[in-house]
């Protein structure tokens, strides 16, 4: 991957509709840069991740989501062969993760959910010292941190120390880092957590870049909007299991097709009217601190609650979204 | 084909050590020194004046000075082998970090051993060069004691990171310092022979390591022979350097990549 080639195109075509063959067939294809079947990891008795099945393209950016628990980092420590599988099959560009670690890791790029940069070192020494553990040469090294740094918008913090950074150049540096090596495939374990707003509008940004260079993606995350941006594909895990699979899209108008109204009471209220507002629409979700009615016109259902007796604090009116897609097929809610 | 991937980890420990080596070398000097004038020649001026005949034959300061080298390296591999180790695991994470890289948990813990070791060599030199300058002993024979103070202190490197792999609290690893270290660095020798030590307590000194260390070193200063064959001592600090060396790579696995 060349970050200055000006003839990368700009949008890359996409094959997101296709379905990838039946597994087994596919392992060895080299279009397939992971192959999993029936994957589960057990950590004594408890079962992180329970048999899940799922193919991942090459230049193709797939996304897990899910809660905190479903199973996502247990998922990308075995496909960055930092953590042996407990049973099924997992082929990861080609390769065995427990047999061929090293080989595999040396093709792979990783944004770890902790940063774990030496923070009293330069973002230079940073670097550099993570690109000789891949054995690259200094000269080639250098070379590469220029090239990176202009990449994440860190060149003039060469040689600032990490713990001088702010939490979002920090993980600029961690993704500089990742691709030291010119990997195959990238993945991120909650690239934007903890990050403000403006600092992950940032990172999406170098991330969808990436994407448009052809480089694998997988990213794992608790935010629909990071999925919805950056994911071709995702899955939603709950409890170490596939409970959803496609494209964010495909899975809101499956799932949670049409718009969402959103309606707040004070205190107390929701218990006593739960039953008027199922009476809205075919599918209404009652949570904690809010109803949701799901509807085909928003407006229609906006005027229908006016007339009613109910009296809620705010209306809001949006688009459905993954969030609401995770909330239909677990009945909770995805983040908290 | 390619550097072991160990050596990259050296590499990577020497470039996090250019930061701080000024105050690292100043203190390596600063130490023995210290030792050299409270314990050798103030303290020395005490005993040699109740012993005529000096202990085993030689002033105190002479007697005392290559068993501190020892025990220093001692300190020095216990002190490598528990903090960056407990920095690469618990605090910055770093060894989290290498493992994401081609480098493998034997890798890692070789390039760790052979760093530290090296961290003990620098320490002992300059000890050394400071026991030829108090003119305890000339520069070659206080440079041939590095030797065996070298073997302690890695089977020290070995030993404390082997501990701390296997901790589940930080708290561990200042009671080691407190209850091991520091012990064994007061009674095994290097201070007083361990003839004054209670009867009972003479062969608990003798299966530490400092024990060794410190009489193989002594026996290079003085010219005499040591109270242990030097071939047994040399081999016992060599089984603990490789032993405990290959007991810390399962706990690391387990905890680094599960």
């Amino acid at each position: 991957m060349n970050l200055h080639d000006p003839r990368v195109p700009n949008v890359q075509p996409r094959t997101g509709t296709r379905r990838v063959p039946p597994t087994g067939i596919v392992a060895r294809v080299s279009a397939i840069a992971i192959h999993a079947h029936a994957l589960s990891k057990r950590f004594g008795d408890l079962i992180a991740v329970d048999a899940i099945s799922f193919d991942v393209k090459k230049g193709e950016s797939f996304g897990f989501l899910g809660p905190n628990g479903a199973g996502k980092t247990s998922t990308m420590r075995m496909i960055g062969a930092t953590s042996p599988i407990s049973g099924g099959e997992l082929i990861v560009l080609g390769l065995n993760p427990d047999t061929d670690g090293p080989t595999l890791r040396s093709q792979l790029g990783v944004v770890p959910q902790e940063n774990n940069l030496d923070e009293e070192l330069t973002v230079h020494d940073n670097l550099m010292m993570y690109g000789r553990y891949f054995d690259m040469s200094r000269a080639e090294i250098r070379e590469r941190i220029d090239e990176l740094l202009d990449f994440v918008q860190l060149t003039e913090k060469r040689d600032s120390k990490i713990q001088a950074l702010s939490g979002g150049m920090k993980r600029r540096v961690v993704i500089a880092r990742g691709l030291i090596n010119d990997p195959d495939l990238f993945i991120l374990d909650e690239p934007t957590t903890g990050l403000d707003p403006q600092a992950r509008h940032v990172l999406w940004d170098r991330l969808y870049r990436l994407k448009q260079r052809g480089v694998t993606l997988i990213i794992t995350t608790h935010y629909m909007d990071e999925a919805e941006q950056l994911c071709d594909r995702v899955v939603v895990m709950d409890k170490g299991r596939i409970v959803a699979e496609g494209s964010p899209r495909a899975l809101i108008d499956e799932y949670a097709p049409g718009e969402v109204v959103e309606l707040r009471f004070p205190i107390g209220v929701l218990e006593e009217i739960g039953g008027q507002i199922q009476d809205l629409a075919s599918r209404t979700e009652v949570l904690a601190d809010r109803a949701l009615v799901y509807t085909g016109d928003a407006e229609q259902t906006i005027n229908t609650i006016r007339e009613s007796s109910l009296e809620p604090e705010t209306v809001l009116a949006r688009r459905s979204t993954l969030e609401d897609v995770f909330l239909r097929l677990t009945g909770r809610s995805l983040v908290e | 084909m390619a550097t072991p991937l160990s050596l990259r980890v050296v590499e990577a420990e020497a470039r996090v050590y250019r930061r701080t080596w000024r105050g690292s070398v100043a203190s390596s000097f600063l130490n023995p020194v210290l030792y050299m004038l409270a314990m050798g020649l103030g303290l020395g001026a005490l005993v040699d004046a109740n012993m005529p005949g000096g202990i085993d034959g030689v002033s105190y300061l002479t007697f005392l000075a290559p068993g501190i080298l020892a025990a220093n390296a001692m300190q020095t591999g216990a002190t490598e082998g528990a903090w960056k180790v407990m920095g690469g695991i618990f605090w910055a994470k770093t060894w989290h970090a290498r493992l994401a890289s081609p480098i493998s948990i034997e890798g890692l813990v070789l390039g760790h051993l052979l760093w530290s070791t090296g961290r003990v060599v620098m320490v002992s030199v300059i000890f050394a060069v400071v026991i030829a300058a108090f003119q305890v002993a000339p520069l070659f024979e206080s440079l041939l004691a590095v030797g065996p103070a070298v073997l302690l202190g890695a089977a020290m490197v070995s030993a404390t990171t082997a501990f701390t792999v296997r901790l589940k609290e930080q708290a561990g690893l200042p009671m080691f310092f407190r209850f091991v270290v520091l012990p064994m660095f007061l009674f095994s020798g290097a201070f007083f022979p361990i003839s004054q030590l209670p009867n009972w307590l003479q062969p608990v000194a003798l299966i530490t390591p400092v024990y060794h260390g410190v009489e193989l070193a002594r026996s290079i200063v003085i010219g005499a022979p040591p109270a242990v064959t030097w071939w047994i001592s040399t081999a016992y600090l060599a089984a603990w350097i490789v032993g405990f060396g290959l007991l810390c790579v399962k706990p690391l696995r387990k905890r680094l990549m599960p």
